[in-house]
């Protein structure tokens, strides 16, 4: 045993300069992962602005309660669900259907100055975007401007004042942001697609359509299928950033999400229990999703792509 | 038959391109839209009418932006964040990554396991809140180094790069009486370069847009970086705008706010023909993380 141990430390001796690297690693995971995975214990302790760790007292699952009674949480909730079920019905479709398109180019530089154009508003900060958003919708700003001019409105309206348009305002933009550089993945897997499934069916006289629908469609499907349950996992995730750019007094009731709505409760309004506790059932949610859609789409592609 | 078939594929191609131009023009022209506004006079962003070039052209806005001390001081901190942070953490991340790389490790599997927990679990904004200010670091520069040096999947992404090197150059450096710490900065490191570039740029992006922990964690104005200075101008004037009914717009502020993102987007502009050419690997990066 003690020779054993000998060892190990010999072993471990040797390998310091090794440790030495990987240990600072380790200590970074258990204090920024693991601490506050820890911490989300508050969710189930009455914690505010006075107390510490230790003061404060159990409460078991009364924050949980107080959630599921407060219609505020049910808003965020709504609006956060809305947003994104619209997102997976236009913002999910569009980057496959555009990255077969660019695929189809056949020419070399038309190809990339496509793909360089259509990356680029990924690289936009949400703050940055935001505020372009805002000018454009001002009333003297493009969007107005083209408006008018096509006569679809009369008179200027700001958009970002109309509630009722919010939930579109928040899932065009995204789309208008993120769409292209959603063809990245798609357009790494049709890279590996053999070209002589397209030649043969072209002596065979399929048109450019039915090579589409017959060949890259389904051979997109595991990463079209990955992506739909990575998205579906995602439902109730929102975009913070988007939103703490684009609310305002008028259009708060539309556009409160979750991610929102803690960060009013947690950060502004200092009650963290409760705010860690939305937080945590989220995420619970969220994981139950994950494996549901992951479920349903091994049953579809009878293999499971997890 | 074959006539036929080749008339069918130019519409196609024509129907193809004509849409996907479209898609160019409507990416394009908001964001040109900006520039020109940018570079208009009060008087023509409060009249509007034009979408692509200045009706009165004027650089008064960026002159204004140029004389606030503030937002210069903001750009420092934003290339200090930015420069401090990809170097920190892409050195901090290859470090753990060449130790990990190692099958020979001892608690290499504790190591990993502990990793891919990280990828799936977080304790959520909160927690993590709470910890940066137990741990005293809310309204400190370092906020913005300490806790983005570390990211499991930039681990695993160099872990498999450094996978892929010739174990027979680490061996011969071996012979010569080199320690881990010094293969890993003579050897290792540059031969990795084309992995650390991508994990740098893709760093830099992030630290450059980040506006959330500013947002969380800072409330001295000293150490605001240019996006919370700019989502900071741009609240202001929509609570402005909010309040004179949203019809009329302050002028100057709405000129300051365009000049304020056209500066702060400058660098991404700058870094992105680099970027290109790290997209598909940097793509793998943003796939997983998001």
């Amino acid at each position: 045993m003690s020779k054993k141990k000998l060892g190990f430390l010999n072993r471990l001796k040797k390998q310091a300069g090794l440790q030495s690297m990987v240990i600072p690693g380790v200590i970074f995971m258990i204090i920024f992962c693991f601490m506050p995975i820890y911490g989300l214990s508050i969710a189930f302790k009455n914690y505010t602005v006075v107390d510490t760790m230790s003061t404060a007292k159990w409460v078991g699952f009364d924050n949980f309660l107080i959630a599921f009674k407060d219609k505020l949480f049910w808003k965020s909730v709504i609006n956060t669900l809305g947003i994104s079920f619209l997102k997976l019905l236009i913002g999910f479709p569009i980057p496959i259907i555009l990255s077969i398109m660019i695929y189809e180019i056949k020419d070399g530089p038309f190809k990339r100055i496509m793909q360089t154009i259509s990356y680029l508003p990924h690289f936009l900060s949400w703050i940055v975007l935001g505020g372009m958003m805002i000018s454009w919708m001002s009333t003297t700003g493009m969007f107005n401007e083209i408006l008018l001019s096509l006569g679809v409105i009369s008179e200027p309206r700001n958009i970002l004042l109309d509630a009722d348009k919010y939930w579109m305002v928040a899932v065009l933009s995204d789309v208008w942001k993120e769409a292209g550089w959603g063809t990245i993945l798609y357009l790494a897997a049709m890279a590996g697609i053999d070209t002589t499934y397209y030649e043969a069916a072209e002596i065979d006289g399929a048109s450019r359509m039915k090579q589409i629908l017959h060949i890259t469609l389904p051979l997109l499907k595991t990463i079209i299928s990955l992506n739909f349950i990575l998205t579906v996992s995602g439902l109730l995730k929102s975009n913070l950033d988007q939103t703490l750019v684009l609310m305002n007094s008028q259009n708060r009731g539309k556009a409160e999400v979750i991610d929102s709505y803690v960060y009013r409760m947690g950060i502004t309004q200092g009650d963290f229990s409760y705010a860690a506790a939305v937080g945590l059932g989220v995420s619970i949610v969220s994981v139950i999703l994950l494996l549901t859609a992951n479920y349903f789409t091994s049953k579809v592609n009878e293999e499971s792509v997890l | 038959m074959k006539k036929a078939n080749i008339s069918e594929n130019k519409r196609f191609d024509i129907v193809n391109r004509f849409v996907l131009l479209l898609i160019a023009v409507i990416i394009v022209v908001p964001i040109w839209n900006i520039v020109a506004c940018s570079f208009s006079s009060g008087k023509s962003l409060a009249e509007g009418g034009f979408i692509f070039w200045p009706k009165e052209f004027s650089f008064e806005n960026y002159k204004a932006v140029m004389n606030d001390n503030s937002i210069w001081k903001a750009y420092v901190i934003s290339v200090s964040k930015t420069v401090i942070g990809v170097v920190t953490h892409v050195f901090f991340c290859s470090m753990v990554a060449y130790g990990l790389s190692k099958k020979n490790l001892m608690g290499r599997k504790l190591y990993t396991s502990m990793g891919i927990i990280t990828l799936f679990f977080s304790g959520g904004m909160i927690p993590t809140y709470l910890l940066m200010r137990q741990l005293h670091l809310t309204n400190r520069f370092m906020i913005y180094i300490i806790p983005a040096l570390f990211s499991y999947y930039d681990v695993v992404i160099l872990m498999n790069f450094f996978r892929q090197i010739p174990v027979s150059l680490e061996e011969s450096a071996k012979i010569d009486g080199a320690g881990v710490w010094k293969i890993f900065l003579r050897i290792i490191i540059p031969l990795s370069k084309p992995a650390l570039a991508t994990i740098a740029l893709f760093n830099g992006v992030y630290q450059w847009n980040d506006f959330m922990t500013a947002k969380l964690y800072i409330t001295d104005k000293a150490l605001y970086p240019v996006q919370m200075k700019l989502y900071e101008i741009i609240v202001q004037q929509s609570v402005k705008n909010i309040s004179v009914g949203s019809v009329v717009m302050n002028t100057t502020s709405k000129g300051i706010q365009l000049a304020t993102i056209v500066i702060t987007t400058v660098p991404i502009l700058i870094a992105y023909p680099l970027l290109q050419k790290h997209f598909v690997s940097g793509m793998m990066l943003g796939a997983v993380k998001e």
